[in-house]
């Protein structure tokens, strides 16, 4: 999986709350706009962010998004790392089965993001916390 | 260190014997720190409410801002934070209006100069620290409400249900939809179909910046709730990049109506119940 070469410093912001999913949204648009990402790749790219803040926030407990802008050869992209020291996810394969889910929700945020963005990665571990780290390239 | 009750009634008694010359002086310096924002009649008036409680307090023998004699001097100082965060001043302006006092009675105690003047003066200090800080966080908490009761208000404001044609209501969805928005949305929906009778409902998310899967999910719920109780829902202002995120996320709006304007859907909903739409041409003058 090809990361890119990081431009910049990166972004952080913690998720506590409903209205720190709100903040990731915006400082994710601006990283987006900043790259020069179209409106549909901004789109998507904003709306996986949303997805997997919230998940941070409700099944993480609460951790922190780092947004970083990215390059490979002539291509830019945005790169953002969700991080938490929740429960992590038991198995993985199930979770990311649409429609699967353990919270009321529609079960297609996990699976969703995956096929909303470029590159997807996910670390889990039971009980020390999940990272997954997605990245949008520009066209 | 807190003040001892003699340092109070002296306190107190310096207070009250200059009492002009040091208001004077106090008004003046918080007035150079407000740059004429405040009128200074308003400040005459605060700056000596703030003496006579601080007179009064020492006299009863106040050792610290916490004591029970504290309590006419903590609503003085309330009141002046909470009035400053309303009218829009920073915290640090607030606070001046206090600390202030110190320059002024530095300038008095100097001239004084008794042999318990240094320790008097490091005592009355430190309650004006005290008073500085709680003038802090009553204006931090004053803030707060503020902003808080400003959240309900926008809450009120951005969902208005509001009728298109006879029988037909439509909510325009502006910014974003988290779930505390969703619910009064719903109740609003719901609450004016009943009262207007009307069969058509349309939803529209032109103002969405982004469609996930809990908008979404919110959006299915009030459709769901409107078709109970005998309502048809159409969803409006799908653009383009929110329909390919859709798409992609997997949401599937199943049998439910969606256009891309809410033109499109009030044209819809006006075929459905038969109303003659003709598009007139535009009269060209010859």
């Amino acid at each position: 999986m090809t990361t890119g070469l990081d431009l910049g410093t990166p972004a952080t912001q913690a998720i506590r709350s409903d209205e720190d999913v709100v903040r990731v949204r915006q400082l994710v648009r601006t990283t987006a706009v900043a790259v020069r990402l179209s409106l549909v790749d901004q789109t998507k790219l904003v709306t996986a962010a949303s997805e997997l803040a919230r998940n941070t926030l409700i099944y993480g407990g609460g951790g922190s998004a780092e947004v970083t802008t990215v390059a490979d050869g002539r291509r830019r992209g945005v790169r953002i790392v969700f991080a938490d020291q929740g429960p992590g996810i038991p198995d993985l394969d199930l979770a990311l089965t649409d429609g699967y889910t353990t919270g009321g929700g529609l079960g297609l945020g996990l699976s969703g993001a995956r096929r909303l963005v470029d590159d997807f990665d996910i670390k889990t571990a039971v009980g020390e916390g999940t990272a997954i780290t997605i990245t949008k390239w520009s066209r | 260190m807190a003040l001892s009750a003699e340092q109070g009634g002296r306190l107190a008694d310096l207070l009250s014997r200059h009492a002009d010359r040091l208001s004077n002086r106090w008004i003046e310096i918080v007035a150079a720190s407000l740059r004429g924002r405040l009128s200074r009649a308003e400040l005459a008036r605060q700056v000596q409410e703030l003496h006579r409680a601080l007179v009064d307090a020492g006299r009863q023998g106040l050792g610290e801002l916490a004591d029970e004699h504290g309590g006419e001097l903590r609503a003085v100082l309330a009141e002046l934070s909470t009035t400053r965060a309303r009218q829009g001043f920073s915290a640090t302006e607030t606070a001046i209006s206090v600390f202030a006092i110190k320059d002024a009675l530095l300038e008095l105690m100097e001239e004084e100069q008794g042999e318990t003047t240094l320790r008097d003066f490091v005592a009355f200090s430190a309650l004006v620290d005290q008073m500085g800080l709680f003038t802090f966080e009553t204006f931090v908490r004053a803030r707060e409400s503020l902003i808080a009761d400003q959240a309900e208000q926008l809450l009120e404001l951005s969902t208005p249900v509001v009728k298109l044609w006879e029988g037909v209501v439509a909510v325009p969805l502006v910014g974003t939809l988290d779930s505390a928005r969703a619910q009064v949305v719903m109740e609003r929906l719901l609450q004016t179909l009943v009262d207007t009778g009307s069969p058509y409902a349309i939803i529209d998310i032109t103002g969405v910046p982004a469609v996930d899967t809990q908008v979404a999910q919110h959006i299915l719920k009030t459709v769901v709730a409107a078709r109970l109780m005998g309502a048809d829902c159409i969803i409006s202002g799908i653009r383009p990049q929110i329909a390919q995120t859709i798409v992609a996320l997997g949401i599937e709006f199943g049998d439910i109506a969606t256009k891309a304007s809410l033109a499109d859907a009030l044209r819809h909903v006006l075929r459905q119940t038969g109303v003659e739409t003709t598009s007139r041409r535009a009269r060209r003058e010859a």
